[in-house]
């Protein structure tokens, strides 16, 4: 049987292929639905939501929500820098802490190589739980309540260490750094010299992991931080949610502005901060798709 | 011997960051799970209180378990666990088999990448979502579909029965793009040859999904499945905490171990109960995680976590 005919006759029939479509359709609507009714309400004029309720077509178009998020809202836009802050720094120091903790896991001349690795991983399988972590940040080493609370919790994880140890292993001959030694370089002139270059896609892997959890992280600022100038941006969407004077109890320009409470967009800002929050990881959305699935094919190969 | 230590010099400098960070936040921790046994009282920092604190025995734990909350938030758990890790299954493995089959690829693609988009929301994302279709004054659901239709609204946040299916479907609508990914990648790796020889004695497209594609997933699926078994009594904290935004009405449906650890250390400042919440989800997690971890050596040695 010639190529092109066992491909045919292994495929589906074009009425299977016409109901699986339809179906897939229906599932694609599932998922993007609930975002599209996000992004249409907050693209409402507040008067026609408080009538008519949230609505997947807006009745009557207004980008006042942004408007307002922009023009008065300090809170979010600071909580957004915040936000952009701690997700630049948080990655680039994971970045380096987990490639630095990988590389000897990875190297056969390394020889606590054993030891090192069950630190890291017995953390995956136990770990104190919320009480004594929450005491140690907040009555021993006391950065509670400040921006490195939102960052250091996060800068290393089993799961990324094991995706970067099998990625070096991989990707990086031992003979290469064997003989990169006999040269005379030093393992840290090795290091950064001849294995950082051939790091870059699993570098980009767990940077982008590690990006995402940075950007998307309201847990931490949650449990630690109290101190309203430090707020995250998914902290200040949390706060809305609850009560929606969030926004201009602590915003200095809606007072200049000389608006009143009544003015507020509530309804549509609220959901005009969601949109904002989530805009970057669309736009990023192609690079996030890529690395991610690379980066479960290579953990998928332990783990 | 010394010469020989000496070129490991390099490497500990190379671990040295990782290990602070994990001494600071994950061995600390670990060692003040003492805290479950005492009656805490705070002097100077956390471990001259630990060393000074008295301790109570298991009164911490006795105070749990005579809560009736003991056994809600260990129910709930473990049942949502077990509805997640079958439907976890089954969901993701079907679609992944229907999207591998689809004649046009572009389509395959573009499903694909929208399904996996729910993935990449935060939770407080997810709990706005929710409140857009379940707020009773302006929420799609009452306003948009049960207004015109002429029923009356449901108050949705204050009614626990409803909530067991939509805390279920938020977590697929999140997941099952990952999932897929997943599978996906298994059966892509699955020799074309077998489904040739297939084809050539005569099989049809069901016969070889059944009797070739599912047995060739089946380990994949046994390791996620135990994975996920041992990781039953820990809760997903970001679903269950901010879906249901945390309303007290909801508790009996929705209140989880973790949500109940958090809510007992921030509102009732109860350290000693809470800590002992944590110690005893703690100790039931690394006793399923070892006994998963266990079988899945015996399954394939080379898909066990250590």
């Amino acid at each position: 049987m010639s190529k092109r005919k066992f491909r045919l006759a292994n495929e589906i029939s074009t009425g299977s292929n016409v109901v699986l479509n339809i179906i897939f359709v229906l599932i694609s609507i599932v998922c993007l639905f609930p975002i599209l009714l996000v992004i249409a309400i907050s693209f409402t004029e507040e008067k026609q939501i408080l009538l008519h309720g949230y609505n997947i077509i807006p009745r009557e178009f207004s980008i006042k929500a942004y408007d307002f998020v922009l023009s008065a809202g300090d809170a979010i836009m600071r909580s957004y820098g915040i936000s952009i802050l701690v997700t630049i720094l948080g990655t680039i120091l994971s970045m380096s802490v987990i490639t630095l903790y990988a590389y000897p896991l990875a190297r056969s001349s390394f020889r606590y190589k054993n030891f090192f690795s069950f630190f890291v991983f017995f953390t995956m399988i136990f770990g104190g739980g919320l009480v004594p972590w929450f005491m140690v940040y907040s009555q021993l080493v006391r950065i509670r309540d400040t921006i490195w609370i939102m960052i250091v919790p996060y800068l290393i994880n089993g799961f990324y260490v094991m995706i970067m140890r099998t990625f070096i292993k991989g990707s990086v001959p031992e003979a290469l750094m064997e003989s990169a030694k006999i040269d005379g370089a030093g393992e840290f002139r090795t290091f950064f010299s001849i294995v950082l270059p051939l790091l870059k896609p699993g570098l980009a892997t767990i940077g982008l992991l590690s990006c995402l959890g940075y950007w998307n992280d309201w847990y931490l600022p949650l449990v630690f931080v109290t101190k309203r100038e430090l707020f995250n941006i998914q902290y200040t969407m949390y706060q809305t949610l609850s009560s929606i004077q969030f926004l201009t109890s602590g915003s200095a320009n809606f007072a200049e502005l000389g608006k009143v409470l009544s003015d507020l967009p509530g309804e549509s800002a609220r959901m005009a901060i969601a949109v904002i929050s989530i805009g970057p990881i669309i736009f990023a959305y192609g690079f996030f798709q890529k690395y991610f699935i690379k980066g479960l094919t290579i953990g998928a190969v332990k783990g | 011997m010394k010469r020989g230590l000496k070129t490991q010099i390099p490497f500990f400098f190379m671990l040295l960051p990782g290990v602070i960070v994990l001494l600071i936040n994950n061995y600390l921790p670990m060692f003040g799970v003492v805290i479950a046994f005492q009656q805490y009282r705070f002097k100077d920092n956390f471990i001259t209180s630990l060393l000074t604190s008295k301790f109570i025995g298991f009164k911490n734990f006795e105070f749990f378990f005579k809560t009736p909350n003991a056994f809600t938030v260990t129910r709930n758990t473990i049942l949502y666990n077990l509805a997640f890790i079958f439907l976890d299954i089954v969901i993701p493995v079907a679609m992944a088999i229907m999207l591998n089959e689809l004649r046009n690829k572009m389509g395959a693609k573009l499903y694909q990448s929208i399904i996996f988009l729910p993935y990449f929301l935060s939770w407080i994302v997810v709990s706005y979502l929710a409140y857009s279709f379940f707020s009773f004054e302006n929420g799609f659901i009452n306003k948009g579909i049960l207004g015109p239709l002429g029923l009356e609204p449901a108050n949705w946040y204050f009614e626990p029965k409803y909530w067991p299916f939509i805390l279920t479907f938020f977590h697929l609508w999140k997941y099952t793009g990952y999932n897929i990914v997943v599978y996906l990648a298994s059966i892509v790796g699955i020799d074309g040859e077998y489904y040739e020889a297939a084809v050539i004695d005569g099989a049809s497209k069901w016969q070889s999904i059944r009797h070739i594609t599912i047995p060739l997933l089946k380990p994949v699926m046994i390791i996620l499945t135990l994975l996920a078994v041992g990781r039953i009594f820990n809760a997903d904290f970001g679903l269950f905490f901010n879906v249901p935004k945390n309303m007290g009405t909801l508790y009996p449906a929705t209140d989880v171990i973790d949500t109940y650890v958090f809510r007992a250390l921030r509102n009732s400042n109860n350290v000693g109960m809470s800590a002992a919440a944590g110690l005893y989800q703690a100790v039931l997690g690394c006793i399923t995680v070892f006994s998963a971890n266990l079988i899945v050596r015996k399954i394939d040695p080379e898909k066990a976590l250590f």
